[in-house]
């Protein structure tokens, strides 16, 4: 199975492997084209090296807060009529924020992308951070805060998760921002932010789609090439010191059930030629929770049935520092306590035990099947480039990385089960339900209103 | 952290078109439909089976087996048990997937197209359509997950807002039977097996192809997965779904936002009206951040980071709803500015710049929407389900060119009846 599966990805990948193509601008930005004639669109992204991590204390989320405020108006262009823009090529638009960068993207008819180049090299440069479309915007981000986490126990749980697990790095932080930090931003944080981060030098577009590579350097030399190289701010790594004991802590929310999250710390990638294990633990994770006939699932859900749902993640490419992350609802009558028990006798039992030949081939199958699935869309191959850009990884090391996966032995997945998850760096999080005050009870039904 | 949750909204009543791609369609010795796009540019084949098999057919107070029988075809067929199932889905890199809603059952499979693999998968969704076990010891595990979710899901003020909009709409029809625990703890394996036999059939099943096999060997696959089918009855009609009398729910819930839903039973598929009202449905809700509402609720006043309108239509009249949620203080003024976009929009109907910008954006997007082969398996099945013309991508772009501001002001005013509005608020004050 192995070989024939590689062959048909290197039938299939052979394309894409040969061809994003890369050019830097005179201004330090690079453009990373990938040419997929498949249809007549295009997927069009700016990502700037700056996320949440390069936040400060009592600003935390002025780098969401500024992706909301990049739609609010150029020197040039009047708030909402970027949106309008896109809209009026065919197209969609929007930007998400993480903990490592930002980015903003349009998917529109290929024929449109020189006006999103311009439009985007526009508010690269000519931003205008209005007070009075500020202090509307802030509100809408406390609006997102309170759906995506003050309401959702899960969210709650990780946040606070999160800032247990790091005391001094920054991933301490939420990507939201706390609340209280939200309640007090001004235009000006947006503004001090958006002048140091972004800049060409900090930054990186993808194209992909129905475009000539030549074409699109021309496009991006007219519209971002005029835009100037700023000096960025020094960044401090500010690693997070030896964890040295568990952490344990417990959130209170409304929900019937529990849930249980274990995180621990785990090395990044950050050498991707000669370090192995965060390739040992990506397979680990892969081993745990990576398809659907996979461990936990196959032993705590359908086997014990001491869980109603179970996952594992760990991702080795990041800016900051890692975290390999299991967590799981226990199910109706069974408690976190136990769910932690047969959590870690999973890891334990692959650090006594090992893991077989064929369950390894079989996360390295689900490797390859993906690579080759990921090109039925231009939107994951741009996603793909752009998050392990992010990381410092190079779109041209996407195979090597791939190689390296496929290559972790047996053994090496053993050993970092060993290694990496005793007590000492582990944080505990649990979801303690509370009932709900009235029961969520119908409080009337009154007709004719409104 | 997206700017907007548009995703959820995708996929709803969103097509446009300049020239589709080239449709196939033949029905099977077995009887079901097939449809077919042939795409070599990756070497992967996507293949769904549609069936008549959604939560509106199951009987009164078996609310939840509809569910259950899809979920658990996978979990068991023929000789193989569940883990073997799932253990030779993963050694091919294949990957199942689909569901229920309440007009259509749904089974997927992605593949590699190398014929090793190919043939694989494709004999394991065989198994499972054709040779389910329905094991009463997993059906038990699965009822304990689905009533754990459900209890879950009735602390949560999106989840309690949704199905009280559901059963508020249509009361005494089917649309309106949510599962609930107890009538899902009520279902018994010999409840699965009657649905599958009555439901299952391949009359009523729709198979849609897309990826890297030819014609022939599109063919030869759907009859392969349909011949072993049980002998069901043809599709039955579901009843007309009435219009409710206007009314407004209210819930209770200690949340930091309350959740908002104004709607009515209002579409069914195939409507000539469809038009029409997608394209004003942009302009009021429908278009992201250029929508009326967008603007009204959260770019002039602050109040939600999400807020949207739109048509999900169905076999039989499915809702147009609008949905927000917002600070629980300012839950009344938030439902306000929505009610006053709401009747304006229905008096007025589009300006005419609106309606243009609507045209450019839906037309003109129209590629972006057929730009993948999972894009496409989903309005191939759509169109097979449905029984839409194979045209309708193809018609799309002049349909709505054709539109006028009169035409979307007369269908929403034949569809968005205020008298029978439902509005359901979970939380606020």
């Amino acid at each position: 199975m192995k070989i024939r599966l590689f062959a048909a990805l290197a039938l299939a990948a052979g394309a894409a492997w040969a061809n994003p193509h890369e050019k830097t601008l005179a201004n330090g930005l690079r453009i990373i084209v990938q040419e997929d004639r498949r249809a007549p669109t295009a997927v069009h992204m700016v990502w700037y090296r700056a996320g949440s991590m390069d936040e400060t204390d009592g600003t935390s989320g002025v780098a969401h807060v500024l992706e909301h405020m990049m739609f609010k108006g150029t020197r040039t262009l009047k708030p909402g009529e970027f949106n309008k823009r896109v809209a009026a090529a065919g197209g969609r638009d929007n930007a998400f924020t993480s903990l490592d960068y930002t980015a903003y993207f349009q998917q529109v008819p290929a024929q449109r992308l020189g006006e999103m180049m311009a439009l985007e090299a526009d508010r690269m440069a000519n931003l205008v951070l209005d007070a009075g479309e500020f202090e509307q915007e802030i509100k809408v981000v406390m609006e997102e805060r309170r759906l995506r986490t003050e309401d959702n126990p899960q969210s709650l749980v990780h946040e606070k998760q999160m800032a247990a697990a790091f005391q001094a790095h920054p991933y301490r932080r939420p990507i939201i921002g706390w609340m209280n930090d939200l309640e007090n931003m001004t235009a000006a944080d947006a503004r001090d932010w958006y002048r140091r981060w972004y800049a060409p030098n900090n930054a990186y577009v993808i194209v992909v789609g129905d475009v000539s590579k030549d074409e699109v350097f021309r496009l991006a030399d007219k519209h971002y090439g005029k835009v100037p190289r700023r000096a960025l701010p020094e960044r401090k790594p500010q690693a997070e010191p030896a964890q040295v004991g568990v952490k344990r802590l417990s959130v209170k929310a409304p929900a019937k059930l529990p849930y249980l999250s274990l995180a621990w710390k785990a090395p990044a990638l950050r050498d991707l030629h000669n370090e192995r294990e965060p390739y040992a633990l990506e397979m680990l994770a892969g081993v745990l929770d990576g398809h659907e006939a996979a461990r936990l699932s196959k032993n705590l859900v359908r086997g014990a049935k001491l869980a109603v749902s179970v996952g594992a993640g760990y991702d080795a490419t990041v800016r900051g520092e890692a975290l390999f992350v299991v967590s799981g609802t226990p199910a109706e009558g069974r408690g976190v306590a136990e769910l932690e028990t047969a959590l870690r006798g999973e890891i334990a039992r692959v650090a006594n035990e090992g893991v077989g030949a064929d369950e390894l081939e079989r996360v390295r199958v689900q490797l390859i099947a993906a690579q080759v699935y990921k090109r039925d869309s231009m939107m994951a191959q741009a996603m793909e480039i752009g998050r392990l850009e992010a990381a410092g990884v190079r779109w041209r090391d996407i195979g090597t990385l791939i190689e390296k996966l496929r290559g972790v032995t047996a053994a090496e997945v053993q050993a970092v089960a060993k290694k990496y998850f005793g007590d000492d760096s582990l944080t505990v999080a649990a979801l303690d339900p509370q009932p709900l005050p009235e029961g969520g009870k119908q409080k009337s039904v009154s007709a004719g209103r409104h | 952290m997206f700017r907007c949750l548009i995703a959820g909204l995708l996929g709803l009543v969103a097509i446009a078109a300049q020239a589709g791609p080239k449709i196939e369609h033949w029905t099977a010795p077995s009887g079901a439909r097939v449809f077919f796009i042939e795409s070599r540019v990756v070497p992967i084949v996507d293949v769904q089976l549609d069936f008549a098999a959604g939560g509106a057919y199951a009987a009164e107070g078996k609310a939840g087996v509809a569910g259950l029988t899809r979920s658990l075809m996978g979990m068991g067929a023929g000789e193989l048990d569940e883990e073997q199932i799932a253990e030779r889905l993963a050694d091919t890199g294949a990957m199942m997937g689909g569901g229920a809603d309440q007009d259509r059952a749904s089974i997927s499979l992605r593949s590699l197209s190398a014929p090793r693999e190919r043939e694989a998968a494709l004999e394991l969704l065989r198994l499972v359509l054709q040779q389910p076990s329905f094991s009463a010891a997993v059906l038990d595990r699965e009822k304990a997950r689905t009533v754990a979710g459900i209890r879950e899901a009735d602390t949560r003020p999106g989840s309690i807002a949704a199905k009280r909009f559901a059963a508020a709409l249509y009361p005494g029809h089917p649309y309106g039977r949510v599962p609930t625990a107890e009538s899902v703890e009520k279902v018994s394996r010999d409840d699965l097996l009657a649905f599958y036999r009555s439901n299952y059939g391949a009359k009523r099943a729709v198979v849609s192809i897309i990826g890297d096999v030819s014609r022939a060997e599109a063919e030869a696959l759907a009859q392969r997965l349909t011949a072993g089918l049980p002998q069901a009855p043809e599709k039955v009609s579901l009843p007309e779904a009435a219009l409710p009398a206007k009314n407004t729910v209210r819930v209770d819930h200690p949340a930091q936002q309350a959740h908002i839903h104004v709607g009515l039973p209002a579409l069914r598929r195939g409507d000539p009206d469809t038009i029409p009202l997608l394209v004003g449905n942009y302009v009021l809700g429908g278009g992201g951040f250029v929508s009326r509402l967008m603007k009204e609720v959260r770019e002039r006043r602050g109040y939600a980071y999400s807020v949207y309108s739109y048509f999900q239509p169905q076999r039989e009249r499915g809702p147009f709803q609008i949905g927000l949620q917002t600070k629980r203080e300012q839950a009344q003024a938030a439902l306000k500015v929505v009610e006053e976009v709401l009747a304006e929009f229905l008096a007025g109907g589009p300006s005419e710049a609106e309606l243009k910008a609507a045209k450019r954006n839906l037309a003109d997007g129209f590629p972006l929407r057929i730009d993948s082969n999972r894009k496409l398996l989903e309005y191939l099945s759509v169109i097979g389900f449905y029984d839409l013309p194979l045209t309708y991508l193809d018609d799309f772009p002049r349909k709505v060119e054709a539109v006028t501001a009169a035409d979307i002001r007369a269908a929403f005013q034949k569809h968005v009846k205020t008298d029978h509005m439902i509005t359901v608020i979970v939380g606020g004050e």
